[in-house]
């Protein structure tokens, strides 16, 4: 009984959370143009994706962005974590408050804001200021998922490891990492997905190189094309697979070490 | 996590080195083209690099706001832009378009007569034209009781609830200072605030003020009229025949876009190159059948059928059109305008 | 010198001075100065406008009801989430439809609820009455929880998955009831999770702009559209820092408030 309430909720959640990922699927195969008509079953918008070169190109820049963006800012932020939370009370408190910052500034403030910052810098707006600024406002994320994990860590034990003759970096690898592990993994889920979706603070640093989000926004003056909804159909059952493929993996490894 | 660290330090590195020398490497000459989104055929820019053997970097912006904000600060660095009339007004002022070179634009004589002089570039020194339309109403003729022709169908409580608006301060105040009988330019408060009011009056009416999405609630019936740009209406028409469009009688605002070359571009000439070739009647003609706006180009026009030439939603009458105005740049007097509109969509 | 576990976060610090002070330093600057770069007030004046706190308060009442709703919805799943093996696997399930464009998701939800929407037709079909959903303030509520719904599961995800079983069992071998057990244990020790949730919810959904657009139909209006408006459609990037200020004015503010309802339970620093 008790199960099946849990299982019911869950669902609906996830009902909720997929009920518009749904439409863009039935969007996908829609032969018609526009959302209002749903005119008939097609392959169309898959044949034209893979005839667009701009969406794929758009694509292999956000992947890349993403991933490379989520990967920097987890090593910085996690390592940034670890430091912050040896600081001192006050220098802490004013560390994390200027970290809360790049979280609560409208995007566009931050997009324009550092778009200045590179012009200033006499960076060449293009791929790497785009990279530059994911990783800026994926730290924040980063951060605030791993600082929660610290604070649940029993500290005496990187402090024996040190008493015990581990440098701080031996004992971060082999103490801390392990304990904090789950935080960092949420924190590079959280940044790839942040980096994955932006589209203001890329649109303003960057030029000549474009992600999805901005040909997405751009595209939507004339009415956004199904060949889109394709792609996300499409993005979307990978990503599916290879989740199922790691939950099967991984419960087959449970099982495995029952026995 | 060293490992991971430095790892990814490395990746990080060849991929913007590897970035970096795509960039400067090739010798090719390349000029960046700056458009709205989805306003040109592809095909046409791959055809452009074919036969002239110059590169193309292309970037898109959402409104002319955009564009101008990323120009003026010095984020991007393009050889043309394609903005709208008011827009392109203002870069003059500003002293940031370059003055074109008619010599390299032969293809230049195919812009009809009417377009070559316009009220927001005298003699069309630094811009030519390259897609126009105008604003008007998209109503669906099974939701509304008799023929629609004029703005007050806009302010009309058997419409209540099934209006949508355009969320932009230009093109609402436009219709608040028509159903009023001002100029759309005008820079009267008095006319401005009555403007206002009246779109405040209208608030309660209003389904939704709404932007790109409005083709797509049109086409599903969600409302029975709505304030659109002529662009969107051939292609809604197409989806759903019950639709309709009307340019007012009180007269309206007609737009355009047009090709300059902003003052900072380091290759002017490849850009006037540029520029005639989009000006050629057959690579116009590939733009227009993908985009559906409408063309200011004669050589382009007269390879339309029968059909297209006469429609009246692209090519209304030219006394349909002489009721019609462009934006101007208002300069300081900006500022009031987006105030009046906040005052519009804050009130309750 | 010896090196401290501190030195960890120099990097870091480098980088929050450069692509987090200077960007802000550069706000400040804005919004005290006018058009031509001389000292002012005006616009601190100008953004205190009654119209414009009123859209403030209604942004930050609108954020406020969002985190509580995320608050509420997140928890349970958080929690049944943590007792599942493969609570790890599962939570990506819930980060991944926000990797599809935000710009397709708003719209979808268009098309579920719109009067001719898929809700609505499903509700005629069955002989019902259609409802209008969209473009009042729930429509916009709605869309801001479903954005902000999986930042608020992760870390509360997160925080429960490390807490020690041997506490709960403990508190359970000396006959404490699940309620008590919940409350006394397991609540507590999560509440990290719960701050970092309420600050990645609650912090955004103040900004957020666009959802109020789509699904409000711009007659509710949210501070963020008004800053995007600033500096995009008026290009008045003075008054745009001046509210971003405001912002982060709020942001600190909040904070001062956390810290007081147990940000401090373990006696160390913020958050």
């Amino acid at each position: 009984m008790k199960r099946a309430v849990k299982n019911i909720y869950m669902g609906l959640l996830l009902v909720f959370l997929y009920a518009p990922i749904l439409v863009m699927i039935v969007l996908s195969f829609n032969s018609g143009k526009s959302r209002g008509n749903i005119t008939g079953f097609s392959f169309r918008w898959y044949i034209e994706l893979f005839q667009n070169e701009q969406i794929l190109q758009a694509l292999y820049n956000t992947i890349v962005i993403a991933v490379l963006a989520a990967l920097l800012a987890t090593a910085i932020g996690t390592l940034a974590s670890v430091g912050i939370y040896a600081l001192k009370r006050k220098p802490q408190a004013l560390v994390l408050n200027i970290t809360y910052l790049p979280i609560v500034n409208p995007e566009i403030v931050t997009g324009i804001s550092l778009m200045i910052l590179y012009l200033f810098m006499q960076l060449e707006l293009g791929f790497f200021t785009m990279l530059l600024s994911h990783i800026a406002f994926n730290i924040p994320y980063v951060i605030f998922s791993v600082l929660p994990r610290l604070r649940q860590m029993d500290s005496n034990l990187y402090e024996a490891a040190l008493d015990l003759g581990a440098s701080p970096l031996y004992a971060l690898r082999k103490v801390i990492l392990p304990e904090i592990m789950p935080g960092v993994v949420t924190g590079a889920l959280m940044a790839f997905t942040m980096s994955i979706d932006d589209f203001i603070i890329s649109y303003f640093t960057s030029s000549g190189v474009q992600n999805l989000s901005i040909y997405v926004y751009s595209s939507a003056k004339r009415g956004i094309e199904p060949t889109v909804y394709a792609l996300s159909t499409l993005m979307f059952v990978t990503v599916l697979t290879l989740l199922l493929i790691l939950n099967r993996r991984s419960a087959r490894e449970r099982s495995a070490a029952k026995v | 996590m060293k490992k991971i660290m430095s790892v990814a330090l490395c990746l990080a590195m060849v991929l913007s080195i590897a970035l970096l020398s795509a960039g400067c490497g090739s010798s090719q000459p390349t000029i960046s083209v700056y458009n709205w989104g989805e306003y040109i055929d592809m095909d046409v820019l791959k055809q452009f690099e074919e036969e002239t053997g110059i590169r193309v970097k292309y970037d898109t912006f959402g409104s002319n706001e955009e564009m101008y904000t990323k120009i003026k600060s010095g984020g991007g660095k393009y050889d043309v832009l394609i903005p709208s009339d008011y827009m392109i007004e203002r870069l003059i002022q500003n002293d940031m378009l370059h003055e074109l070179n008619y010599d390299n634009i032969p293809n230049a004589k195919y812009i009809m007569e009417k377009f070559r002089d316009s009220a927001f570039d005298p003699g069309n020194k630094h811009s030519i034209p390259y897609m126009w339309g105008t604003v008007g109403i998209l109503y669906n003729k099974t939701m509304v009781n008799g023929e629609i022709d004029s703005w007050s169908a806009l302010f009309d409580e058997q419409y209540a609830k099934k209006i949508l608006m355009y969320d932009s301060a230009r093109d609402s105040l436009m219709v608040g200072l028509r159903q009023n009988g001002y100029d759309i330019n005008s820079r009267d408060e008095q006319e401005l605030a009555e403007a206002t009011q009246t779109l405040i009056d209208q608030k309660p009416l209003v389904l939704a003020y709404v932007m790109d999405e409005v083709k797509d609630k049109m086409i599903q019936g969600e409302a029975a009229l709505a304030l659109v740009y002529s662009g969107y209406v051939i292609d809604a028409i197409e989806e759903n025949s019950d639709l309709a469009y009307c340019l007012p009688k009180e007269g309206s605002n007609v737009w355009m876009d047009s090709m300059v070359i902003p003052a900072t571009s380091e290759n002017p000439e490849l850009a006037e190159k540029f520029i005639d070739f989009m000006c050629r009647p057959d690579i116009a003609l590939k733009n227009i059948e993908y985009v559906a706006y409408s063309t200011p180009n004669q050589g382009t026009y007269d390879l339309f059928d029968d059909s297209m030439k006469n429609n009246p939603v692209a090519y209304p009458s030219d006394e349909e059109l002489a009721r019609c105005t462009f934006f101007h740049d208002l300069g300081d007097y900006n500022e009031k305008y987006d105030e009046a509109w906040l005052k519009v969509k804050t009130s309750n | 010198m010896k090196f401290k576990t501190r030195f960890f976060a120099y990097p870091y610090l480098i980088w929050m001075v450069i692509f987090t002070l200077a960007p802000i330093a550069l706000i400040v600057y804005y919004a005290f100065t006018d058009k031509s770069g001389a000292f002012t007030l005006a616009n601190l004046t100008s953004a205190l406008d009654p119209a414009y706190m009123g859209v403030l308060w209604r942004s930050v009442g609108l954020a406020f009801l969002c985190t509580v709703i995320c608050l509420v919805l997140a928890y349970p799943a958080a929690y049944i989430l943590s007792r599942r093996k493969n609570g790890g696997v599962l939570s990506v399930l819930f980060m991944l439809p926000m990797w599809m464009n935000f710009l397709l998701r708003t719209y979808s939800w268009m098309t579920l609820l719109e009067n001719t929407g898929l809700i609505n037709t499903l509700l005629q079909a069955m002989g019902l009455s259609t409802v209008t959903f969209l473009y009042n303030a729930n429509a916009v509520l709605l869309g801001m929880v479903y954005n902000y719904l999986p930042f608020m599961i992760l870390p509360i995800l997160t925080a429960l998955q490390k807490i020690d079983h041997s506490y709960i069992e403990a508190a359970q071998d000396l006959g404490a009831s699940p309620a008590r057990v919940f409350l006394k244990v397991i609540l507590p020790m999560s509440v990290p999770g719960i701050i970092s949730g309420v600050t990645m919810v609650f912090m955004p959904a103040v900004t957020t702009f666009v959802i109020s657009r789509l699904l409000g139909g711009s007659h509710f209006m949210l501070f963020g559209d008004l800053i995007e408006q600033q500096f995009l459609t008026s290009g008045n990037w003075n008054l745009g820092s001046m509210m971003s200020l405001f912002m982060m004015a709020i942001m600190l503010v909040s904070m001062a408030i956390m810290n007081r309802f147990g940000g401090d339970t373990e006696g160390r620093g913020l958050i």
